[in-house]
């Protein structure tokens, strides 16, 4: 083991997959000397040199389109969008075109690429840099969807993503970039669509992924000062929905309280409840299910704003207090 | 026709699966027509009926290994580069058999077997893919291919196209964009959407060859683009080839041609490529009425029998549907 950053453990996955198979090559803008606008792709230039480690005009649908040939005719691309906000800039690219060909070509071909990009705000980018879109791709069907929340899970997601036959859409988390997390010297993958537990608990479940499972965590770490004893379910991957692990989780504990940070209305939590609803969990919740996520608001760039607007650790730990309420009183 | 052609130049052989394949494209919309009246095909279509030359003369100066991204209205373009027209017809005819298996219908035919990479229902949105697969093509130093993708004078004022022809220029990536100017965007003559109509000007700021050419005229179509392909061959970087030519038929079947009229259609229906190239075959001595008949029976079989290959297969079924949206 050794402890490594969340964007440490996504170049090494993407450095070992590089080295593993030469049809994998990195595409995006200032992804070479610059080395990304996070940073992520630092060395990867020297090592793959400007063939494989390719730099692209800010020309978003040429170049994530390009991605999308390139898979099609036997390269797996990785493709960077620098921040998620620019798939608004190609989203024909990939869900017209990406997500669509291997079905709508009655599977004759498949496009084996990965869309790495920077989610989710709390850095003061404002309203066109600070966006979680992750359920604008979950409704499509042709894109896979994962968001991972530890340097593990982003490693090990990221090789399997690599190695995906399809289109995947690896959104990583802004705020985690220099967050540390223990990873295994050896190579290792984590299976799509199954989603971790990161803390056991019996009272109350937090169903979440991406930058809130660590606001859960220490929401839980309130929660257990008075007693209560939450589990964090960490979904890490949102399509394909590990959908087992969340109704197992409601029937656990009874109790819910659903959490991400894009905004709430139309947000992928409804999907969340939805399939505890309409499963046999339905019967075993005690109190009806709560959901926090961002205002329906645009993110707004003053510090003060832009936390109200965003969901954290007291909003969840007040949820989960809601949720509780018969059992507390 | 182009006058600096002469007969000695063409392979007899060679000019003969000319005709016979813009005939069968020609015979092929016609029957579609026919069936849609007929009430046999399900959904649209988009005939390009009077446009032959520019998808037969194209694709006949192509290799099979050749990549292609064809347009909404690709028929002429996916027959020549080689597609099974029995299959082409199954899928038109929403059949299990068909080449996307009933899923993609008239506007996606794809043949990754002949280098087909699809068929596109997003005008110009096959300009960027076909930099991706003109990008393996650089990576892995595939010798001797190009990719080649089709689009027309609507889709030409896609921002797609200008980061496309951008890149692919930037790369130097083996690519040939070929904008088929039928002369209207659906409706909308390109005279009334741009203020520049020679398009071919789109090349002049990403500092690519283009050419300008009576997209008619299929022996000046085909010998354009072999000259394109050599030249793009010799890595010298993408090239645009404009195509004109004129669209006799509707945009689709629900066009009531309200945006043009009868002495225009039948002005341009009377120069259109078929006949065009069968007074060339003719008036050169090259073949008589007899020959061109016979071709014209021999594209007219290879409609019946594909109707007939559709018809008697079976509709796809939608158990396990959701299991193909995924690749293994």
């Amino acid at each position: 083991m050794s402890i490594i950053t969340y964007a440490e453990a996504i170049r090494q996955a993407m450095c070992e997959e590089m080295r593993r198979d030469e049809d994998v090559v990195f595409l995006g803008e200032d992804i070479g000397t610059y080395c990304g606008a996070f940073g992520v792709s630092k060395g990867m230039l020297d090592e793959f040199g400007d063939q494989r480690v390719i730099e692209t005009p800010i020309s978003e649908t040429a170049y994530v389109g390009a991605g999308v040939g390139a898979a099609l005719t036997g390269m797996r691309p990785i493709v960077e969008l620098m921040f998620s906000d620019f798939m608004a800039v190609c989203y024909d690219q990939i869900i017209n075109q990406a997500a669509k060909m291997h079905f709508m070509f009655g599977g004759k071909v498949n496009v084996p690429m990965v869309i790495r990009t920077a989610a989710g705000g709390g850095t003061g980018a404002a309203a066109q840099h600070s966006q979680s879109l992750e359920q604008m791709y979950c409704h499509v069907p042709g894109l896979k969807v994962v968001a991972p929340s530890t340097p593990f899970d982003a490693k090990g997601l990221l090789k399997t993503s690599i190695r995906d036959n399809n289109c995947v859409v690896f959104l990583e988390q802004k705020k985690l970039y220099r967050t540390k997390g223990e990873v295994p010297e050896e190579d290792y993958t984590i299976p799509l669509g199954a989603a971790d537990i990161k803390r056991e608990g019996g009272d109350l479940s937090f169903i979440t992924y991406g930058r809130c499972v660590q606001m859960c965590l220490e929401a839980a770490e309130k929660l257990a000062e008075k007693g209560i004893d939450a589990e964090v379910l960490d979904l890490r991957t949102l399509s394909p929905l590990d959908k087992e692990a969340i109704v197992r989780t409601a029937k656990k504990t009874g109790h819910v309280v659903v959490v991400h940070e894009a905004v709430r209305f139309g947000g992928f939590g409804g999907e969340i409840v939805s399939t505890i609803a309409d499963s046999e969990a339905f019967y075993y919740l005690d109190a009806p299910v709560k959901r926090v996520g961002a205002l329906f608001c645009p993110i707004p760039f003053n510090p003060t704003l832009e936390s109200a607007v965003l969901p954290n650790t007291d909003r969840i730990a007040a949820a989960a207090y809601e949720v509780l309420k018969e059992e507390i009183k | 026709m182009n006058d600096q052609q002469t007969t000695v130049e063409y392979d007899r052989g060679f000019l003969k699966e000319l005709m016979v394949k813009m005939m069968t494209v020609r015979k092929f919309e016609e029957k579609l027509q026919w069936l849609f009246a007929q009430g046999l095909i399900y959904g649209t279509m988009h005939p390009g009926i009077g446009e032959e030359a520019t998808g037969v003369g194209t694709t006949a100066a192509l290799r099979k290994e050749d990549y292609m991204l064809a347009t909404h209205r690709g028929h002429g373009q996916v027959l020549g580069k080689g597609v099974d027209i029995n299959l082409m017809m199954a899928e038109i005819l929403a059949r299990d058999t068909g080449t996307n298996r009933g899923k993609g219908g008239s506007m996606h035919i794809a043949d990754v077997d002949n280098g087909i990479l699809g068929a596109n229902g997003i005008v110009a949105a096959n300009t960027p893919l076909v930099c991706g697969a003109a990008l393996t093509i650089k990576l892995k130093k595939i010798p001797d291919r190009v990719a080649v993708a089709f689009f027309g004078d609507g889709g030409s004022n896609e921002g797609a196209v200008h980061e496309s022809m951008n890149l692919a220029s930037a790369w130097n990536l083996p690519v040939i964009f070929v904008l088929v100017n039928n002369t209207y965007g659906m409706s909308t003559p390109l005279r009334r959407v741009v203020k520049d109509t020679d398009l071919s000007k789109r090349a002049i700021p990403f500092d690519m060859k283009a050419y300008d050419i009576d997209g008619n005229d299929v022996l000046e179509v085909y010998h354009t683009v072999s000259e394109a392909r050599k030249y793009v061959v010799e890595g010298n970087g993408p090239v645009l080839i404009v195509e004109h030519t004129y669209r006799t038929s509707g945009h689709s079947k629900s066009d009531g041609n309200l945006y043009r009229t009868k002495e225009e259609i039948a002005e341009w229906k009377a120069k259109n490529p078929v006949i065009r190239f069968t007074d060339y075959l003719i008036s050169n001595g090259i073949f008589d009425q007899s020959d061109i008949d016979e071709m014209d029976r021999e594209a007219a079989d290879a409609i019946e029998k594909a109707v007939e290959y559709a018809k008697a297969s079976p509709m796809p079924l939608p158990d396990g549907i959701e299991d193909s949206v995924y690749a293994e």
